[in-house]
C-alpha cells in the first residue's frame, strides 16, 4: 500500500467518524433536553401545580391549574375548527375533486403550513380580536384551529388515496352509493393514518405560544366561558421564565416538563402504536 | 336511491338551476358540494391571510414605501418606523444557526443514511423526529437557563480570547445576543436538516456508489464524491426549509436574543429580530400606525418564508424528477 | 460433470464452425490472470454458490452464462469484492489475482486493479470529462487527466462521438453512449481486468453490437470476464465460457467446444434451448 493510499484511507476513516460524532451530538440533544426538565422541573410537579391559581407577584407557591385548564379548551375549540375543515377537505381532494381544484387546494394548504405562526396570530387578532376589542379564547382558537388544518387536510387525502380502488369498487358494486362507500368502507379503512395525523397536528399546536400572544392573551385567574382572554401552558412558561422571580421560574421549568411530556407521548403514541405499517407524515 | 340523471343540454338558465337542484337530491352530489365548500375553505382562509397583511399594513406601506426597509430607526414616539435592525437580526441568527446546523445537520445524515445499519439507523432517525416535535418555548426554556449562563461564562470568553480579534467576537458579552439565539435555532433546524437530507441519500440509486467503489475509492470518497453530489438538489431543499423555520421562529429567539433593535458587527450584541419585536410589541403597540407597521413586518416575514418555502419545494421536485428520468435512452 | 481439469489444453484447435469470429487465435493463453478455487458462498444461512473451480484467461475474454438466478453474477461480483457491500455476504474458498489472494489485500487497491461495468448505464451526475477523471484523480496518476480521459474515451470507442462535447452532461447521452461511457470510466484506471455484468441487456442491437466489438479490440490490453444471458452473445464475444447451474460450475471450456461440443448434457439442454 503506497503512502497515497494510506493518506486516503486515514482521511476516509476520520470523516465517517466524524459523521457519526454528529449523529450522536444531534441525538443527545434530545436526552439532554429530556434529563434537564425531568430534573428540574420533576422538583417542582405537586398536587398544587395541577390544582392551585397562580398566587400574587412575588409570593411562592400556587400552581398552573387555569393554564392547564385553558389550554385543554384552547385545543378542544381548535380541534373543533381544524379537523373538519381539514377531514372534509381531504375527502374531497382524494374522493371528489379535479386535479386542477386539487391543486390549488393543495397548495393552499401547504402554504399556509409554512406561514410563521406569529404571523397567523396576527391574521386572528384582526379577525376576531380587533372587530370586537378585546382578546378570547375563541381568538386563541381560531389561530390554532388553523395550523392544524394543512396537516390534517394533507394526510387525509393521502391516507385515503391509499386505500386501495378494489375496496371502492366492492362497494359501489353491491349498490353502494358514493358517499355511503366513503364514510362506511374507505375511511375506515384510513382510519389509523388519518387519527395519527390528527394527533400529531394536535401535539404540534399544544405547544405553540406566538399565536397565543396576542388572541387568548392570558389569565391570572380562571376564564369562563369562550370570550375571554385564557391562561395556557405555553404562554405561562413563557411569562414565568422571563419574570425576575425564582419561585416563578421553578413553575416553568415544571410546566415545561409537563408540555414536553404530554407532546412527546402524544407522538410517541402516534408514530409507534397507531402507525404499525402505516407511513407517518413529517410535520 | 339515487336516480340516474340524465343531462339534456338546455340553453335556458331555468332548465339548468332545474338540473342542478335535481342533482342536489342526489345523496352524493350534496356530499360533494359540502365537501368542496370545506376545501374551499381552506383556500378562503390562506387568501383572507395574505389579503388581511396586505391591508393592515397600508399605513406605514403609504408613508414609508420602500425607507421602511432601510431605516434603522424604530421609534413608536415618534411614529418613525424603520425595520433594517430587525431583518438584520433575523438574517444574522438565522446564518449563524445555518452555519452551526448545516455542517452538523449532513455529516449526520451521512451516518445515517450511509453508514448505520438500518437496525440503528432507524431508532436514530425516530429521535430526530421527536426533537422535531418539541415547542420552540422549550427551547427557549433551556436556552434562557442553560444556554446563556454557558454562554455568559465558558464560551464568549473563550471566544474573545481566541478569536477576538475578529470583530465578530468583540464587545461587552452578557450571554444573550445573536450568537446565543443562533446557536438555539441550530438546534432547533438541524432535524428537519437531517430528515430530508437522509431521505435524499437513502434515495440515491445504490449503483452509483458501487461504480465509485468499483472503480477504488475508499468509503468516504465514494460518499462525498458521488452520493452527496448525486443528492446535492435535495439537501439544498432541506436547508431552505430549515432557513424557512429559523426566519419564523419566534419564542425561542425572544427569550434569549436580548430585545434591543441594534445592528453591530458583533455576534455578542443583543438585537432583535422581526418575529420577536411583533410577539413583544403587539400588545402594547401605541396607535394604529405602530400596530401596522407591525403587521406590515409581519407581511416581510410571511414573503420571506413564502418564497423559501416554494424553493426548497422547486428543489424536491426536482430531485424526484431527475432520480426516475436518468438517462436510459 | 464438470472437465477433468478445468484449465483448458494448451494449444486448442478451433474449428471454424459458422460462428463468425475471425478475431480468435490458436496461441494459447500464457497464463490464468485470476484463479478461483473451492469458492463457496452464502447470503446468511443460505448458499449460492458450490465449490467453484476455474480460471479467468489473460487477454482474453471469459464468458459466465446460465439461466436465472443461477449465480453468475454472484461470482462476478466475488472477483473485485463488491458482494462486502451487502451485508450478510460470505465467501469462502480462494481468489487469486497474479498469484495473490485477493481477499487478503487492500480492497481498495484491489477495485482498482479489477474493474467494474454494471447491468445499467450509471454515470455520475457530473460531466463527461469528469465521469472518466474520477478514477485518474482519486487514485492518482502520470499522465495527466486530460491525456488520460482522451486515451480511455479512444479505447471505449467513444472520443470520436463526445471529443468536442466533454463538458456536458453525461446524461445527455443515449444509453449505449452511457454505457461506452462507464466501459470508459472503468479503463481510466488501467485496470487488468474488467469485469462486466450484462453490460447490454438495457441497450438497444445497434449500441449492443459496438460494444460487443470493442471487447474483442480490449482484450490485447485488459482481460475481460462478462456474464451475459445471451448465449449467442457470448459466442460472438468470448473465448472460454463458463456455464453455471444453480450455483454450480458445470462446465468450463475454451468458447468453441462448448458450444459445439459441450461436455456435459445439462450444458447442451441449455444451450440448445430445452431450458433457460
Amino acid at each position: 500500500m503506497n503512502a497515497r493510499l494510506r493518506w486516503r484511507k486515514l482521511v476516509s476513516g476520520f470523516m465517517l467518524t466524524m459523521t457519526g460524532v454528529c449523529a450522536l451530538v444531534a441525538v443527545s440533544v434530545l436526552f439532554f433536553i429530556l434529563g434537564y426538565f425531568v430534573y428540574n422541573g420533576g422538583k417542582s410537579i405537586n398536587w398544587d401545580f395541577f390544582t392551585k391559581l397562580p398566587v400574587q407577584v412575588g409570593e411562592t407557591g400556587g400552581g398552573m391549574a387555569n393554564a392547564i385548564v385553558g389550554s385543554a379548551k384552547l385545543l378542544l375549540l381548535a380541534s373543533l375548527i381544524g379537523v373538519p375543515i381539514g377531514f372534509f377537505g381531504g375527502i374531497y381532494l382524494a374522493e371528489f375533486s379535479s386535479t386542477k381544484v386539487a391543486f390549488v387546494v393543495r397548495y393552499a394548504a401547504d402554504l399556509l403550513n409554512g406561514v410563521p405562526s406569529i404571523v397567523i396570530g396576527i391574521f386572528a387578532y384582526a379577525l376576531l380580536v380587533l372587530p370586537f376589542k378585546h382578546f378570547s379564547t375563541i381568538a386563541g382558537s381560531f389561530a390554532l384551529g388553523i395550523m392544524m388544518i394543512p396537516i390534517t387536510l394533507r394526510s387525509t387525502e393521502e391516507f385515503l388515496l391509499g386505500v386501495p380502488r378494489a375496496l371502492r369498487e366492492g362497494s359501489m358494486a353491491l349498490g353502494a352509493g358514493k358517499w355511503t362507500t366513503i364514510m362506511r368502507v374507505v375511511v375506515p379503512a384510513a382510519y389509523r393514518g388519518i387519527m395519527t395525523a390528527i394527533l400529531l397536528a394536535l401535539a404540534r399546536v399544544a405547544g405553540e405560544t406566538a399565536p397565543l400572544l396576542f388572541t387568548a392573551l392570558g389569565n391570572h385567574y380562571w376564564s369562563p366561558g369562550w370570550n375571554q382572554p385564557t391562561s395556557s401552558l405555553p404562554v405561562m412558561i413563557f411569562t414565568y421564565a422571563l419574570s425576575p422571580y425564582e419561585d416563578w421560574h421553578r413553575q416553568a421549568w415544571a410546566a415545561g416538563l409537563v408540555l414536553l411530556g404530554l407532546v412527546l407521548m402524544v407522538n410517541i403514541v402516534a408514530r409507534v402504536v397507531l402507525s404499525r405499517g402505516v407511513a407517518v407524515p413529517r410535520s | 336511491m339515487a336516480s340516474p340523471s340524465i343531462n339534456v343540454p338546455s340553453a335556458s338558465p331555468v332548465a339548468s338551476s332545474r338540473s342542478f337542484l335535481s342533482k342536489l337530491r342526489n345523496g352524493d352530489e350534496i356530499a360533494r358540494l359540502i365537501t368542496f365548500l370545506f376545501a374551499a375553505t381552506v383556500v378562503l382562509i390562506t387568501v383572507g391571510l395574505v389579503v388581511e397583511l396586505w391591508i393592515d399594513s397600508a399605513l406605514p406601506r403609504h408613508k414609508f414605501g420602500f425607507t421602511f426597509f432601510v431605516t434603522s430607526v424604530w421609534d413608536p414616539i415618534a411614529e418613525q418606523f424603520g425595520a433594517l435592525p430587525f431583518i438584520y437580526g433575523t438574517l444574522v441568527t438565522a446564518g449563524v444557526a445555518l452555519f452551526l446546523a448545516v455542517p452538523l445537520g449532513i455529516g449526520a445524515a451521512i451516518f445515517l443514511a450511509e453508514l448505520a445499519p438500518q437496525k440503528l439507523s432507524d431508532p436514530l432517525q425516530f429521535f430526530i423526529d421527536l426533537l422535531a416535535a418539541v415547542p420552540s418555548v422549550i427551547y427557549g426554556l433551556l436556552g434562557v437557563f442553560i444556554v446563556i449562563p454557558i454562554m455568559r461564562q465558558w464560551i464568549q470568553p473563550a471566544l474573545k480570547n481566541t478569536l477576538g480579534f475578529l470583530p465578530l467576537f468583540q464587545g461587552p458579552a452578557y450571554g444573550v445576543g445573536f450568537f446565543t439565539a443562533g446557536i438555539v435555532l441550530a438546534i432547533m433546524v438541524i432535524p428537519y436538516i437531517i430528515s430530508v437530507s437522509r431521505e435524499v441519500l437513502l434515495s440515491v440509486p445504490r449503483d452509483q456508489r458501487e461504480a465509485a467503489l468499483a472503480l477504488g475509492s475508499t468509503r468516504w470518497e465514494s460518499t462525498w464524491k458521488v452520493v452527496v453530489p448525486f443528492a446535492k438538489t435535495g439537501i439544498m431543499g432541506s436547508i431552505f426549509l430549515a432557513l424557512a423555520r429559523a426566519l419564523g421562529e419566534t419564542m425561542a429567539v425572544t427569550m434569549v436574543i436580548g430585545n434591543t433593535p441594534t445592528i453591530s458587527s458583533s455576534l455578542f450584541s443583543p438585537g432583535y429580530s422581526i418575529a420577536a419585536v411583533i410577539a413583544n410589541e403587539f400588545t402594547e403597540a401605541t396607535g394604529d400606525m405602530h400596530l401596522s407597521a407591525l403587521i406590515e413586518l409581519g407581511l416581510v416575514l410571511f414573503l420571506l418564508t413564502f418564497i423559501l418555502n416554494g424553493l426548497a419545494r422547486l428543489l424536491m421536485l426536482l430531485t424526484t424528477q431527475r432520480g426516475s428520468g436518468m438517462g436510459h435512452a | 460433470m464438470m472437465h477433468a481439469s478445468a484449465r483448458p489444453e494448451l494449444s486448442v484447435n478451433l474449428k471454424p464452425t459458422g460462428i463468425a469470429n475471425t478475431s480468435r487465435e490458436t496461441i494459447a493463453p500464457e497464463s490464468m490472470r485470476m484463479n478461483i478455487s473451492k469458492v463457496n458462498f452464502f447470503y446468511g444461512e443460505k448458499q449460492t454458490l458450490f465449490d467453484i473451480n476455474m480460471g479467468i484467461a489473460t487477454n482474453r475474454v471469459t464468458a459466465l452464462i446460465g439461466p436465472s438466478g443461477c449465480g453468475k453474477s454472484t461470482l462476478l461480483r466475488t472477483f473485485n469484492r463488491m458482494h462486502e457491500t451487502v451485508r450478510n455476504a460470505r465467501l469462502e474458498g480462494e481468489i487469486l489475482l497474479d498469484g495473490q489472494n485477493i481477499l487478503s489485500q487492500d480492497v481498495t487497491q484491489l477495485r482498482r486493479r479489477v474493474g467494474m461495468v454494471f447491468q445499467r448505464p450509471n454515470p455520475f451526475p457530473k460531466s463527461i470529462f469528469e465521469n472518466v477523471a474520477y478514477g485518474p484523480k482519486i487514485n492518482g496518476s502520470n499522465l495527466t487527466i486530460a491525456e488520460i480521459v482522451e486515451k480511455s474515451l479512444r479505447r471505449a470507442a467513444l472520443w470520436d462521438e463526445v471529443k468536442d462535447h466533454l463538458h456536458k452532461s453525461a446524461y445527455e447521452l443515449s444509453g449505449g453512449q452511457q454505457q461506452r461511457l462507464c466501459i470508459a470510466r472503468g479503463l481510466a484506471v488501467e485496470p487488468e481486468v474488467l469485469l462486466l455484468d450484462e453490460p447490454c441487456s438495457a441497450l438497444d442491437p445497434i449500441s449492443t453490437a459496438k460494444i460487443e466489438e470493442l471487447l474483442v479490440q480490449l482484450k490485447d490490453s485488459c482481460t475481460i470476464a462478462i456474464v451475459t444471458h445471451n448465449m449467442q452473445q457470448a459466442a460472438r464475444v468470448s473465448d472460454y465460457t463458463a456455464f453455471l447451474l444453480v450455483g454450480q460450475l458445470v462446465e468450463f471450456n475454451p468458447t468453441p467446444q462448448l458450444f459445439t461440443t459441450p461436455s456435459d448434457p445439462r450444458t447442451e439442454a441449455y444451450i440448445t434451448g430445452r431450458f433457460g
